[in-house]
């Protein structure tokens, strides 16, 4: 057996061949965990599950042997008052590798568009230390930190800990996050807090939607997940077009706002015909070498012109967001790319529009969803014209790319 | 033996708290971050990794983006924070992409500090993006859990990542692309990755019908909701024997029966693997949203280090690079050149595999805008 600093490791020849090469690796992030967290309990810190990380190895080695998972279904596990925020695991080979006979996994709400304080950090790590595995993921894809790996009876006071870590740690309390048919835990982009394209505040919304919707989040209640993500632009840095049921992307309304100085500096180190004229899909920008005119009436707002021009262009100052509705992947009836359900919300609106909404759309979906059917699923099944009238919209040419071809129409007003 | 009585821990003794939710978001931004909240003027790319960002009021803040292998351990987030600490006066955020992005003002520490963070942690600088140059690096992949913690994968989502990584590193820590290209892999057709609209997506996937354990399938299973988890109406309820019916026929082997019942395992070591999509995007930037599509049907699993899928990535991926106009993703090149000729430059296959025979997707679905691109 490998021995280093004194701690003996499994021997893994399979999953060594990953620690070679340039990119980090993450079974060097599992050695690491196995050493330093022996390591620590050795120099007297209280740590319930110091073989975590080395069961892992030996369940991964074998896993790539055998070229087949070791993980089995979960059962029911979770924290005293929540349903969901727990993902409970067993290993297939208790008898062998007794310390990852429960890895349960636990999702952490991270704070809004990932933004972190060493000391909230440092409060992850101080808890998860002593009551877990000491491996996390940053971030698992639904935008929570995932911390990977525990024993059913820590799952409570590991809870506790980050409730409670003000108090017992000297850090940032943090809750859990969603998982099963619940609201999943919201995500945004980082928004206005870096980036000028922001043209709603995507940190606060989230956050907002987060903090109302506690109970849908913690208690699974519906007939599957439901996605919330807040992109602050077209350009969408949180993919919500395509990874969430309920997309709010920011746009704007009127004309793009233009220094021209700016552009003619601009003019000067790249080609403003080849980068930015040509490229207009809709031909909506003309340059004759001095001003660049914009023909906002064709612009159809695609981020493109802006992003080359990051100092010369900024959204208008009519700002709000489209909202794209059904967003998700493959299961069941295919993989789905949201489509507009709102053509725009102006920002001063958003917030509670958004919740109007998303409550009338879980009442529907509650009522008359199938289990494990999406809300896209849903109005595929149901047609647009109900869910319309559920969200009361009208309809609009914005939420098509082409009106039918078929003359199939329901006239059910008549047929009553 | 007697049990021992064991000192309970505060953490054991206390009550539940619920519902109090994430910390603010405001507590987490640096003072200047927190300043100019909402007035950003404008950013430029220094250089890979790094970007400039300037607000109304003058202030800068540059980030510095070093992509991770998204599983991490705790000992390297503690030496994460020291360098924050030592550089950035304690703030730092993640992306989307599994990118850690540390935040400072002093352009004087930047150099210190990724020779700091490659030197300590081993984590390279890059992943973004110079746009006004048309000047790309590739960013992170995005990816699932794989063999180290899902009970449903087809293949394992870190391996593959580290081996694709590792071939393409320069292109992340360089501006070698013309476009943006986002690379992200799900280990099976659950897809928690979402990888439907990605540049190139790797996706596991099973070839062979699930085994029915009729004794697991009384013993563990709900038998109308693992009937219902069926897409195709291939498994069917038998009520006399407490159990379900597989349609062979009907089967297209997405697992989603086990995810629901454990009595219906899927593995196939020998016939597990991975098909390989491209072409999808999720900005509005030029060309509109686009889902994924099939080039590659099966790369059987080859671990530890997956040789033929990073291949075939390289392959596309450097096709592209070579062929595409400065701004034009795969998606837009593909839409100038035809599939024809993305299949004729990159050398993979076209077979009956990639032809839609998947009926449930309904045909109203190409009208609908997936977009937020419209006039008004």
């Amino acid at each position: 057996m490998p021995v280093v600093d004194g701690v003996e490791l499994p021997e893994t020849p399979l999953l060594d061949e990953l620690e070679k090469g340039p990119w980090p690796s993450f079974v060097k992030e599992i050695k690491k965990t196995a050493i330093e967290q022996e390591k620590a309990m050795k120099a007297g810190k209280k740590i319930k599950l110091p073989g975590a990380a080395k069961g892992l190895l030996k369940v991964l080695e074998l896993a790539y042997k055998d070229k087949r998972t070791h993980w089995k279904h979960g059962g029911i596990v979770s924290v005293i008052g929540y349903g969901g925020g727990v993902i409970g695991r067993y290993c297939d080979l208790e008898d062998q590798i007794p310390e990852v006979w429960h890895f349960h996994t636990i999702r952490i709400n991270m704070p809004a568009g990932w933004f972190y304080t060493t000391k909230a950090l440092r409060t992850i790590c101080d808890v998860w230390e002593k009551w877990g595995s000491g491996l996390t993921n940053f971030h698992g894809s639904t935008g929570d930190i995932i911390l990977l790996g525990t024993r059913t009876e820590y799952l409570q006071p590991c809870a506790n800990a980050l409730a409670y870590a003000d108090q017992l740690y000297g850090g940032v309390p943090f809750d859990i996050g969603g998982s099963g048919s619940d609201l999943r835990t919201p995500s945004a982009c980082m928004g206005p807090a870096l980036c000028e394209f922001a043209c709603y505040d995507t940190l606060k919304a989230c956050y907002e939607f987060t903090m109302r919707y506690q109970n849908e989040l913690h208690r699974p209640m519906w007939p599957y997940k439901f996605k919330i993500k807040c992109s602050g632009c077209p350009n969408d840095c949180v993919a919500a077009k395509a990874r969430s049921d309920f997309a709010i992307i920011g746009t704007w309304k009127d004309e793009i706002q233009i220094d021209q100085e700016a552009v003619r500096e601009y003019a000067k180190v790249i080609d403003i015909e080849e980068h930015v004229v040509k490229k207009c899909p809709t031909k909506a920008i003309s340059w004759d070498g001095k001003e660049l005119k914009i023909n906002n009436r064709e612009c159809i707002r695609c981020m493109h012109c802006i992003n080359v021009l990051p100092k010369a262009l900024k959204p208008g100052k009519e700002r709000g967001a489209t909202i794209l509705i059904g967003g998700k992947a493959p299961f069941v009836d295919g993989a789905i790319i949201g489509w507009v359900a709102v053509p725009f919300i102006p920002e001063n609106e958003l917030i509670e529009k958004c919740c109007e909404m998303l409550e009338a759309i879980w009442e529907w979906w509650d009522e008359e969803g199938k289990f494990r059917e999406r809300v896209g699923e849903l109005i595929w099944r149901k047609g647009m014209d109900e869910f319309l009238k559920v969200i009361n919209q009208k309809a609009d040419v914005r939420m098509v790319y082409a009106p039918r071809n078929n003359p199939f129409i329901f006239w059910r007003e008549l047929n009553e | 033996m007697v049990a021992q009585e064991v000192e309970k821990e505060p953490e054991e003794t206390l009550q539940p708290k619920t519902d109090f939710g994430p910390p603010h978001y405001e507590i987490m931004l640096h003072p200047v971050v927190k300043k100019n909240y909402g007035k950003w003027a404008y950013h430029e790319a220094v250089r890979p990794g790094v970007i400039k960002r300037v607000a109304e009021s003058g202030d800068v803040i540059y980030t510095v983006r070093f992509g991770t292998p998204r599983l991490l351990s705790i000992y390297t987030v503690r030496e994460i924070c020291e360098i924050a600490d030592k550089y950035c006066d304690g703030y730092l955020r993640f992306t989307s992409r599994h990118n850690v992005e540390f935040i400072l003002t002093d352009p004087d520490k930047i150099e210190p500090l990724i020779k700091e963070v490659q030197e300590k942690l081993g984590f390279p600088c890059g992943g973004t993006r110079d746009t006004t140059n048309a000047k790309y690096c590739l960013s992170n992949i995005i990816h699932t859990q794989g063999w180290v913690h899902c009970h449903t994968p087809a293949t394992d989502a870190s391996g593959i990542v580290k081996s694709v990584m590792d071939e393409l590193y320069d292109y992340f820590t360089d501006y070698k692309l013309p476009a943006q290209c986002r690379i992200s892999l799900a280990c099976c057709a659950n897809m928690c990755g979402a990888v439907h609209a990605s540049d190139i997506s790797i996706v596991g996937v099973h070839r062979k019908v699930p085994k029915i354990d009729d004794d697991a399938v009384r013993r563990t299973c709900e038998i109308p909701s693992t009937v219902a988890a069926c897409p195709t109406g291939a498994l069917k309820p038998d009520m006399k024997r407490k159990t379900v019916v597989l349609d062979k026929d009907k089967c297209m082997y997405c697992g989603n029966c086990y995810t629901m019942c454990p009595g219906m395992p899927i593995f196939d070591p020998d016939n597990d693997g991975v098909a390989i999509l491209v072409a999808g995007k999720v900005s509005d930037a030029r060309y509109p949203p686009q889902l994924s599509k099939v080039v590659v049907p099966w790369i059987g699993n080859n671990p530890p280090r997956w040789p033929e899928v990073v291949q075939t990535i390289k392959k596309i991926l450097e096709t592209w690079a070579t062929h595409a106009e400065k701004y034009e993703r795969i998606a837009e090149w593909v839409h100038r050149i035809g599939w024809e000729r993305f299949f004729e430059l990159t050398g993979l296959e076209f077979t009956e595999k990639l032809i839609d025979d998947y009926k449930r997707t309904p045909y109203i679905y190409a009208s609908y805008r997936t977009s937020a691109a419209f006039r008004w």
